[in-house]
């Protein structure tokens, strides 16, 4: 009797360590947040066994999290820094980085302020605080507002290498997330925000109540909007960027099977749905050689 | 005889498990304090302490250079405390006075819960509450184009104070000896001399006690400023401007930051400071609990 008891206890001991939910850990990017939340929810409906949690902080805290080995992906709207790379060496990390998808981060101001389109250099202009004043881009009398990112975010650090090369005015406000500068641009006429497309975009149209700059390279040429799906694939759309994820090591398990979902067919579909765009081709290609590789290639 | 010894024992053993109690908060603060310092000093390897101190420029992910002055944040932190006590202290110590001389006791029964659900509030629902709805309409009564400023952190912060001011000042009120009033109303002086000539003087240490301690909590506080005062690094003079607090800098950059390096020394150096200034306060309001506990028994 008692010996049954205890192989019984044995047994379902075995069979639980078997079928143990799996669980992985996704940390980092509030750009990416929501849409790997979506990803991993649908993910977890057709895998019942699979358990994904997925936490913002911003790239950088992803970053520090996936070198401290407390995260198992991390999602990041930047590349990694070379530092960091060669932090995760001295640590005996060897990170990968796959790209998700494709984000054309959107400049976005009041729908009551008459600007539509900002050249690259006038953008950088504004955020550098050059330009204080609507009137000196063609818009209203009104000073400007700069909404901004924090400095652990991904997109705080792709915006000011890619249009200011400079540091941002230190009269711009540092929001805690992409909903912040949108909420803040909804109800602020002289204001300017940066944000993911993703959070302005539904079902290929703006959300109400902001309304998106179209970006040109320089003053006078032709500008273009981050919703023009065309325009941001071919790369005339100035600043578009990867949505990128790192894992340290060949991705196993959960993981891999993860990650082969959000780069397959119904995967990259979910992210268009969530505004953000699919990647192409080339970023296919590169994404299957890391996957591949022993070591990552620098 | 073995019954003496018995309870000698257990008066002992008690002892003992008293003393520990009281012992181990004492270490917890000591260990805080010291691991603080040593994790703080490093940073004048990298910097001087007159550039840490006196210089107001914080940036340290900056583009052209890292930037450790740390001015702007501490002028922040005690501008948004300023006006924070500015607004709560007359509120709270009208409202002590009401509930303690004033009010009738049904009054009371519906005033003291309200005000006890006040301090059950918690922060981030009030920076919620402070980017949604109080940041729109301070910048629609003043006319400015956004609410993400020190009178908005401040309001939220003088709703968390309220609580801790209103309920030691009351204290303090009801604590008077009714024979001073007597005395008083003896003399011919009305309910109101009697009040503000008798009551309020008598009951002035609890009172400042109760403001020191509410100040503890405006410094300390951590999310309401961040969500609500905009945290641009800037120097500011007007309420209407944006500022960034000393504990909204350590929140936003402790979670990104590589161990071992100035950024991360520096934000210890920040937590030191913090930790000293309410050392500081505590200490002062506990003299003046002590000094309104001997008044009392005179």
């Amino acid at each position: 009797m008692k010996k049954s008891i205890i192989t019984i206890i044995l047994a379902t001991a075995l069979l639980s360590n078997v079928y143990a939910k799996q669980s992985i850990q996704i940390k980092g990017s509030d750009t990416l947040i929501n849409m790997v939340q979506k990803l991993a929810e649908v993910y977890m409906e057709k895998n019942k066994d699979a358990s994904i949690s997925v936490t913002g902080g911003g790239s950088g805290t992803g970053i520090a999290a996936i070198l401290n080995k407390s995260t198992d992906i991390a999602n990041s709207s930047r590349e990694m820094k070379s530092e960091e790379y060669s932090s995760a060496k001295a640590k005996g990390i060897n990170v990968k980085e796959v790209i998700i998808a494709i984000d054309a981060l959107s400049v976005i101001i009041n729908p009551q302020n008459p600007v539509n389109t900002l050249s690259i250099e006038q953008i950088g202009k504004i955020y550098k605080g050059e330009i204080k004043n609507w009137q000196e881009v063609g818009g209203l009398n009104k000073p400007i507002t700069l909404y901004g990112r924090q400095s652990n975010s991904g997109t705080f650090s792709f915006f000011r290498e890619k249009v200011l090369g400079a540091d941002y005015s230190d009269k711009m406000n540092r929001m805690n997330g992409n909903s912040q500068i949108v909420e803040s641009v909804k109800q602020d006429i002289s204001a300017i925000g940066y944000v993911g497309v993703g959070y302005v975009v539904k079902d290929n149209m703006p959300i109400d109540g902001i309304k998106l700059l179209s970006v040109s390279k320089k003053a006078g040429e032709t500008a273009y909007s981050p919703i023009d799906k065309t325009a941001v694939m071919l790369g005339q759309y100035e600043i578009a960027r990867g949505l990128n994820q790192y894992i340290s090591g060949n991705p196993k398990g959960l993981v891999k099977d993860f990650i082969n979902f959000e780069l397959s067919k119904e995967g990259q579909n979910i992210i268009e749905d969530m505004g953000f765009y699919p990647i192409g081709s080339t970023i296919i290609e590169k994404n299957a050689k890391t996957l591949k590789a022993k070591t990552t290639i620098f | 005889m073995v019954m003496i010894s018995r309870r000698n024992l257990s008066d002992s053993i008690s002892k003992i498990i008293f003393f520990m109690s009281g012992v181990f908060s004492l270490i917890v603060v000591l260990c805080i304090f010291i691991f603080l310092v040593k994790e703080s000093f490093p940073v004048y390897q990298d910097i001087s302490i007159y550039d840490f101190i006196l210089s107001a420029k914080w940036n340290p992910d900056g583009w052209s250079g890292e930037y450790y002055g740390i001015l702007s944040l501490v002028w922040g932190t005690l501008f948004v405390t300023i006006i924070t006590l500015i607004i709560s202290i007359p509120l709270g110590v009208l409202t002590a006075v009401f509930l303690a001389e004033i009010a009738p006791e049904k009054v009371q029964m519906i005033f003291k819960p309200a005000i006890e659900l006040l301090a059950g509030i918690p922060s981030v629902v009030l920076g919620f509450f402070g980017i949604v709805l109080l940041g729109p309409f301070i910048a629609k009564i003043f006319g400015l184009s956004n609410g993400l400023n020190v009178l908005n952190g401040s309001i939220l912060l003088s709703i968390m104070v309220l609580p801790t001011i209103i309920s030691m000042s009351e204290d303090a009120i009801i604590a008077v000896p009714k024979s001073y009033r007597d005395a008083s109303l003896a003399m011919g002086a009305t309910k109101l001399e009697t009040i503000i000539k008798v009551v309020l003087p008598a009951a002035s240490s609890g009172i400042i006690a109760s403001i020191m301690l509410g100040m503890g909590r405006a410094i300390g506080e951590t999310m309401a400023v961040l969500m609500a005062c905009g945290n641009a690094p800037a120097l500011t003079k007007s309420i209407f401007d944006s500022v960034r607090t000393l504990t909204a800098t350590i929140a936003i950059e402790m979670g990104e930051v590589a161990f071992d390096t100035t950024h991360y020394y520096a934000l210890f150096h920040l937590g030191l400071f913090l930790f000293i200034i309410s050392f500081f306060i505590n200490n002062v309001a506990q003299y003046f609990i002590n000094k309104g506990i001997r008044h009392e028994h005179v």
